[in-house]
């Protein structure tokens, strides 16, 4: 036998070894970017989640203004967190509309009364099929449309203080 | 006090093993024969307090001592009792502790009973054994201490992860490590046989039963790992080419392409080289499987708790065994002579077939497993690797490695001819012709993999039992018996999966109580759902009636379990065994109408997958004790002779 296919197999577990060892280093990330940014918001039509907000679909997305669409759910706790943040964005003069994934109707109206209600419209998607054509594999996800019903930007998670000059400055920039 | 002792006592053991590992390589280098005498005491005395200090881990979690931060962790008051003991290695401290406990164990097994290796190679054997738990000792006392107290004391503890309360998963990992543990020995001998130049019959024989045991064991271990996954899971699959599946199942793949290479050491002298490879690959598979469950560095659905740097630690171990081992390898290996030759066409040809279908198979898994890691470090893609490579990679090759099982016991040692293997194996043949003719006949919708995995199993379920053709059964050696029993095995449970994945029918509906659901001959009705308790968990469960083709009524439960400690849901699947298959009732998301979500399906000879694999276990069993029986008579055979001298 050829002598050196006898470091054959040490060279494969330096191999395994190095690839393992870079894999431990670089922190876990499980963040899954939305490939739909970029592109124009897929079509859908949603039925309303309550009934003092209408229903949502793409077209009221395609105004000439920029807005936001948020992904939501009463029974997530971050939505909790991130709905001051969405209440101050609403009074500096940001429309947002919302998505309330996988909810009913009083859940989602006891959720809004006690944590404030920033959205215009409320769709509801009961099997999240939207969500995912989306390419938003969680809640809370926040989406920033530009007037024309394209995807700038996706954030992922809770939007904290110091997100909201941030999102409102890729508002001002996607006018 | 109970937690001082037991950590007293794994310092203790911890020093133990480094005298040990000290008196072999003082011993064997400066040829200090009193050293030698000195090292089997040590083993047996490293190997009882190491069990103490685990005996000790498990009063603490018997007793639910909640000032032990460990038990606060895994336990609860109101645990039962079986779970407080399954507790104790239900987590990382506790299972690396039961690890270092088996190694302690079984060197002390060698110390004692091992009378026909080298001495030189024992007492490096031995030191290499300390070498591995030195690192464990490490890894315990630095940074993972079970013994660790907390201040101040809480009330009660948080539970144990809920999927783990289970009796089959309460036992599964410590079926695993026996058998991750077996294959450490086995890598000892190999680098004790590689320090000392003595590859060779004596020593695989010597290795043979640690090999036999830890394939036992970990034969057993997928089984109920793979049973735990297919009913705990609620998705009705088996086998999901999980990361934390893979991690268990290479092992395995290395311990069978072992067990057959070694055979063909023992008995003819050949495949040194080749043995000793495999002895290092066998253990570095379990290491590698380990640091993959243990530090988190794959995404897996077994969530286990996951810590980084307890990664970096386990992989500096492996760094340190594995490297070693392999350099070791290339640099000694040119000095082990050639064994024995053979002919192509013999018992070691179908060996060695065999043993390169398994490599082959193992680094098809290997990559698979690692392939998502490797892209993930090198650029920022995440993808995942699923079934349809594994299957479609390994299906084919798993194929062949069959028929050359049903072949290989029935060719001679050494040198035989093709035309005489043909006629013996023609029987089977035409049955494998004659069911792939029935099946393709009245069967539809089978893919060409199961079809033949069908056709083939019935051939090889005759084949099996062509060794014992024309023999003497009493005077059959009882590993013969095992082999032949373990080969049946594997068609038993390839049988089994190539049915579950042809004739598996399935259906999802949103039911009503009252509502009825029928599913090929089965009627179930879905009576009524209401809440249940248990110990520690609050369940929703469903109430309903099952009947198989106008028979019996059969009442089910699948339930909804919320376990109060964890806060996590899990979903209990109902069962239903008859001998042509399970029945198989999920529960799923009720919604505001009242009806509840159900999937049921039916599994026509799902179970034989499992059984197949217990057979395989017991004929591993069988040759252990024919051959552990075996080496005991012919000892005492040679001692009667040395007295009659």
């Amino acid at each position: 036998m050829n002598r050196w296919l006898l470091w054959l197999p040490l060279v494969l577990f330096g191999l395994f070894f190095a690839a393992v060892a870079v894999g431990l280093m670089t922190p876990k990330d499980n963040i899954i970017e939305s490939k739909m940014v970029g592109k124009p918001m897929p079509e859908f039509s949603l039925p309303a989640a309550i009934e003092q907000r209408p229903a949502l679909s793409s077209s009221d997305l395609v105004d000439g203004k920029p807005k936001l669409l948020n992904i939501f759910a009463s029974w997530c706790l971050p939505c909790i967190a991130e709905a001051p943040q969405l209440l101050e964005l609403q009074k500096a003069g940001v429309e947002i509309h919302a998505i309330a994934s996988r909810d009913t109707p009083e859940d989602i109206a006891n959720f809004l009364n006690r944590w404030g209600n920033p959205y215009s419209r409320i769709g509801s998607d009961t099997t999240s099929s939207v969500q995912l054509e989306l390419g938003s594999s969680g809640v809370p996800e926040t989406f920033v449309i530009d007037g024309n019903g394209i995807i700038v930007h996706q954030h992922i998670g809770d939007i904290r203080p110091e997100h909201v000059p941030e999102l409102l400055e890729i508002l001002r920039d996607s006018q | 006090m109970i937690a001082e002792a037991g950590l007293i006592a794994l310092w203790l053991a911890a020093g133990l093993a480094l005298l040990q590992f000290a008196l072999g390589v003082i011993g064997v280098r400066f040829g200090r024969e009193d050293y030698f005498t000195a090292i089997r005491p040590v083993a047996v005395a490293q190997g009882v307090l190491v069990s103490l200090s685990f005996l000790l881990l498990i009063w603490l979690f018997l007793r639910s001592d909640m000032s032990v931060a460990l038990v606060v962790k895994n336990s609860a008051s109101v645990k039962p009792l079986l779970y407080k003991f399954a507790g104790t290695w239900g987590n990382h401290e506790g299972s690396m502790l039961l690890w270092v406990t088996v190694m302690g164990v079984a060197g002390a097994i060698i110390a004692i009973f091992e009378r026909s290796l080298k001495r030189n190679t024992l007492v490096t054997t031995l030191a290499a054994q300390a070498f591995i738990s030195l690192g464990f000792y490490a890894f315990l006392l630095v940074s993972s201490n079970p013994f660790e107290r907390m201040f101040p004391v809480p009330a009660d503890g948080q539970g144990l992860n809920p999927l783990l309360q289970d009796p089959g998963l309460a036992f599964h990992p410590p079926t695993l490590y026996f058998g991750y543990v077996g294959l450490s020995v086995a890598f000892s001998f190999a680098v004790g046989a590689l320090i000392t130049k003595d590859v060779g019959p004596a020593f695989a024989r010597a290795m043979r039963p640690w090999v036999l045991g830890a394939w036992i064991f970990l034969t057993l271990g997928i089984t109920a790992g793979s049973y735990w996954a297919y009913y705990e899971l609620g998705w009705g699959g088996w086998w999901f080419w999980d990361p934390v599946e893979n991690a268990s199942l290479m092992p395995w793949l290395a311990a069978t392409a072992l067990l057959h290479s070694v055979t063909v050491l023992a008995t003819r002298d050949g495949l040194r080289a080749w043995t000793v490879m495999l002895a290092v690959v066998a253990f570095s598979m379990s290491m590698i499987g380990t640091f993959l469950v243990r530090s988190g560095i794959l995404t897996s659905v077994h969530a286990f708790a996951v810590d980084p740097e307890r990664g970096s630690f386990i992989l500096a171990l492996l760094a340190i065994y594995i490297g070693g081992a392999m350099a070791l390898y290339a640099l000694r290996v040119g000095t082990v002579r050639e064994g024995a030759r053979f002919e192509p066409v013999s018992r070691e040809g179908a060996l060695v077939a065999n043993n390169l279908l398994l490599s082959a198979i193992l680094g098809i898994v290997f990559v698979g497993t690692l392939y998502p890691l490797v892209v993930e470090a090198f650029t920022d893609e995440k993808l995942s690797v699923g079934p349809p490579y594994f299957n479609l990679a390994t299906g084919p090759l798993t194929l062949i490695l069959i028929i050359i099982m049903a072949a290989g016991p029935l060719l001679r040692w050494r040198r035989d001819n093709a035309k005489a293997l043909l006629s013996r194996i023609s029987f089977p043949i035409v049955i494998t012709a004659g069911a792939l003719f029935l099946l393709v006949l009245l069967t539809t919708g089978m893919s060409a993999l199961s079809l033949l995995g069908m056709a083939l199993a019935a051939g090889v379920a005759v084949a099996s039992f062509a060794p014992l053709w024309k023999r003497n059964l009493r005077r059959t050696p009882l590993h013969t018996y095992g082999m032949v029993i373990a080969h049946f095995g594997i068609a038993v449970a390839l049988v089994g999966m190539a049915s579950e994945s042809s004739f598996t029918e399935e259906k999802l509906v949103a039911a009503q109580p009252g509502d009825e659901i029928a599913l090929n001959k089965w009627k179930l009705k879905f009576e009524a759902i209401e809440p249940v308790a248990g110990p520690n968990w609050t369940a929703l469960e469903s109430r309903i009636t099952a009947q198989y083709d106008g028979g019996k009524t059969v009442e089910i439960s699948p339930q909804n379990r919320m376990f109060a400690a964890a806060q996590t849901q899990t979903s209990e699947a109902a069962l239903l065994t008859r001998w042509n298959g399970q029945l198989y009732v999920v529960l799923g998301e009720g919604d505001a109408q009242g009806r509840w979500q159900i999937r049921v399906w039916w599994k026509p000879f799902v179970t034989l997958i499992w059984y197949g694999g217990i057979l395989v276990s017991l004929g591993g069993l069988l040759a252990l004790i024919g051959r552990l029986r075996r080496h005991y008579l012919q000892q005492k055979q040679k001692i009667y002779a040395e007295l009659a001298v």
